[in-house]
């Protein structure tokens, strides 16, 4: 039996980051390489290296997804929800871009010595109505709690289970050169309306978060289409550009993608342009990105737009054999620009 | 430099110190900016704002002076317009 | 928007675009001098849409560029100060000093806060009476009249806390740094409609006339960039000198002189070290004695700080629009927005950055 070479040394040359920084966390490209290089290095396997939203695995016969996703946002409540219904709404949601029917989420609390009762109350009960909305219990969960100083509140972390459609593949290497690129709705919504609370970019108008469960709208169009779709991402840290950016360079294809098709809401656009924010890059929790078969990219608007949540999906544009790993965008004067990965978060600008 | 976007004052107050401020719309989302810069501002004019001031008041007359030489253009004959490149 | 979307128009883009192709007939280096225009051409690929007889160079217009790695290094050892909240426009964070950025100090647990508005860093001061709050006071003319307001707020209301590090730059002086020098190529300016709906236009007739270089003031969206290109070929082409104002509708020739009092009450014009190229002289902003109260490099005895640039590093010789940033050995390979060399690289408005991000596969 041969014994497998211990390597102690840190993927992740020192001399670049001895610590972590904010950025590995900001959904571009310092995440991706902290992922790659530090877990994907350190435990490897074939379902992990897919680096999509959720696991799918074989299991007697069928497939389970399996997912997981922390949440640490601050404020904690914010226009339209709090960090519990988004904890809920992005695990459900993950498990839906699997193809996959949510079966049952798990909760852990790291809760801030101090952090107020009453607050956990609320969180609890929105969580609670989050989870019933969408026919999926909380049914286990961990309750730790640390030193006042050491926890920002209060930190949410939210696994879930669910029971993967026969017949159905949902993943980047299924992306094909000639389908359609669709976006459920306007996008970066979510990212400018915890920017409005946020102190020192304090806009008057509320703007609210546009976080939901968006598994009912992936039946419906998993009902239509079948295996014609064949990715669905859903464009949270990072946002649209680099959920693309990922997928392109997964599936080894070019994107094509048109400015003036993408849907943002007017307050959104205004507050983007104030901050100097491109909205490709600004989070999304309500919002799904969707390859289809071009032959029925039309059904499948008209799908997306007959539910609740999709009334303003559009299609934004096409996968293409030429430029492959890259996105690129046609400007609404008629320029290309590469759509790149951000090293971290956007940061709102003077210039 | 610098980042100045066109806004739209729907109101004027007086901020408890004395410096003028408006509550200036940038469609549909609002903010407030100090007006100190340019006290002639009043409600309903659009004014770049820059880093929460209002630097100047847009002038709607110059501002369609791009448009009128456009539409001067137009009436002096059809220009040859460059396709837009082909995607590389 | 108003005043935003009509100058994205693509037809009109398209039409102005033709009259460019139609009037030019030989080759002509035009210089911008604004990192939002530099962005503007690159985001909606104007770049690659004119002649090829007309290069368009980006030059030092970008001021968390051009702010001095002592500068940068001051502000680090500031902020890392156990009772000081340090604030500043987003920008500055991720400006790679000596060593280290003001993000790496947050991570280390410094308070370093993001503010939109200097005034909100007063504001931070007034709430904060038991900590020193320091506003980093980087910008050219256009951001000069809001701090200037952020001083005189404070000093005449007593928020004894607050103060500010300045490093604010002029761009006359620096046009004529560029434009006297022996290698200069620049034949014609587009210059920064912002700076100059604060400071007006009228300072850069006589270098247009010394320098024999037209310029045009010009707005930031594609329709602007184009009509201003359009304007400063058609000076060109025709053999005029002078100043021209494209962007009109809220620029000025006396610009706005409210904004220049105030700037002169709190502010003195000194020289000032523009990394990447050097000194220059009268090309700084500093605070006068009056308002040395709020004055951080008066109040935070941070020692002498000498830095050296990394030798690889052509920003400056890429903002004198020697050469393009694709042209560096090091772009997209050892200098990338993760890992900066310099500043160009990193800041959103630097001319490395926007190449990276938004033409890196199209160059």
């Amino acid at each position: 039996m041969s014994v497998a070479t211990f390597n102690l040394e840190c993927p992740l040359p020192i001399a670049d980051y001895p610590n972590v920084v904010l950025a590995h966390g900001g959904g571009g490209r310092l995440s991706r390489t902290l992922v790659e290089k530090i877990f994907l290095g350190a435990y490897p396997n074939e379902v992990l290296a897919t680096l999509h939203d959720g696991a799918v695995l074989d299991v007697h016969g069928g497939r389970i997804a399996f997912s997981t996703d922390s949440y640490v946002i601050d404020p904690p409540f914010f226009p339209g929800g709090d960090i519990g219904s988004l904890a809920v709404h992005g695990t459900i949601n993950d498990l839906a871009m699997c193809g996959a029917t949510p079966l049952a989420l798990s909760a852990g609390f790291i809760l801030e010595e101090g952090f107020p009762m009453a607050d956990l109350w609320r969180i609890a009960l929105s969580m609670r109505d989050a989870a019933a909305a969408a026919a999926t219990p909380i049914v286990t969960g961990d309750t730790k709690v640390v030193d006042r100083g050491k926890g920002d509140g209060i930190f949410i972390n939210t696994t879930g289970v669910g029971i993967v459609r026969p017949g159905i593949e949902l993943a980047p290497r299924r992306a094909r050169a000639g389908d359609a690129v669709l976006v459920s709705g306007s996008i970066a919504t979510h990212g400018i309306a915890i920017m409005s609370i946020r102190e020192g970019l304090e806009f008057e108008t509320q703007l609210a978060t546009d976080s939901a469960a968006l598994h009912g709208m992936v039946a419906s169009l998993l009902d239509t289409l079948g295996s014609d779709v064949h990715v669905l991402r859903d464009p949270t840290r990072g946002g649209v550009a680099s959920a693309l950016c990922e997928i392109a360079d997964s599936a080894s294809v070019g994107i094509d993608i048109e400015e003036a098709a993408i849907p943002v809401l007017d307050e959104v656009r205004g507050a983007c342009e104030i901050l100097g924010f491109d909205p490709l890059y600004v989070a999304n929790e309500g919002k799904l990105i969707a390859f289809v078969a071009a032959e029925r990219a039309d059904e499948a608007l008209a799908t997306l737009r007959a539910h609740p949540l999709g009334g303003e999906a559009a299609r934004i544009g096409t996968v293409t054999s030429e430029h492959s790993g890259h996105v690129l965008q046609r400007s609404r004067i008629g320029g290309l620009r590469a759509i790149e990965m951000l090293s971290g978060e956007q940061l709102p600008r003077i210039c | 430099m610098c980042l100045g976007v066109p806004g739209r004052i729907i109101s004027i107050d007086e901020s408890p110190v004395g410096m003028p401020m408006a509550r200036v719309s940038f469609a549909g989302i609002v903010k407030e900016v100090c007006l100190a810069y340019t006290p002639e501002a009043s409600v309903d004019d659009f004014v770049v704002v820059h880093v929460g001031f209002s630097i100047s008041v847009i002038d709607e007359a110059e501002a369609d002076r791009v448009f009128a030489y456009l539409r001067e253009m137009n009436e002096l004959g059809e220009l040859e317009i460059p396709q837009p490149e082909a995607t590389p | 928007m108003k005043y935003v979307d009509e100058y994205r128009d693509a037809a009109d883009s398209q039409k102005m675009l033709a009259a460019i192709h139609q009037r030019v007939t030989r080759e002509w280096t035009l210089m911008e001098v604004c990192g939002g225009q530099t962005h503007t051409l690159i985001k909606f690929g104007i770049d690659r849409m004119l002649p090829e007889q007309v290069q368009i160079v980006h030059g030092p217009g970008c001021p968390v560029c051009v702010t001095p790695l002592e500068m940068i290094d001051r502000a680090i050892a500031i902020a890392r100060m156990p009772n000081v909240i340090f604030t500043s426009f987003g920008d500055m964070l991720r400006v790679p000093g000596s060593e280290t950025d003001l993000l790496s100090v947050k991570a280390a647990g410094g308070d370093v806060r993001i503010v939109y508005s200097p005034l909100d860093a007063v504001r931070i001061a007034e709430q904060n009476p038991h900590r020193e709050v320091v506003f980093f006071a980087v910008g050219f003319e256009t951001t000069a009249p809001a701090n200037a307001m952020a001083v005189w707020e404070a000093a005449h209301r007593g928020v004894l806390n607050f103060s500010m590090l300045v490093s604010h730059v002029l761009v006359p002086p620096a046009m004529e740094a560029i434009l006297s020098a022996e290698t200069n190529r620049v034949q014609g300016f587009l210059a920064a409609g912002h700076v100059c709906a604060i400071m007006g236009y009228h300072e850069y007739e006589p270098i247009a006339q010394k320098y024999r270089v037209p310029m045009v003031v010009t707005g930031f969206e594609p329709l602007d960039l184009l009509h201003g290109t359009l304007m400063l070929i058609e000076m060109l082409e025709d053999g005029r000198i002078g100043v021209e104002n494209q962007y009109a509708r809220a620029v000025r020739r006396e610009g706005n002189t409210v904004a220049q009092q105030t700037v002169s009450q709190v502010f003195m014009a000194g020289e000032r070290k523009w990394r990447g190229i050097g000194e220059i002289p009268a090309s700084g902003l500093s605070l006068r004695p009056e308002y040395a109260a709020h004055d951080a490099e008066l109040r935070f005895a941070v020692g002498t700080i000498t830095a050296d640039e990394p030798a690889e590093c052509i920003s400056g010789a890429i903002m004198q629009g020697h050469q393009k940033p694709h042209q560096c050995p090091a772009f997209g390979t050892r200098c990338t927005p993760e890992r900066p060399l310099g500043a160009p690289m990193v800041s959103s408005e630097g001319a490395c950055a926007a190449y990276y991000n938004y033409g890196r596969v199209l160059a």
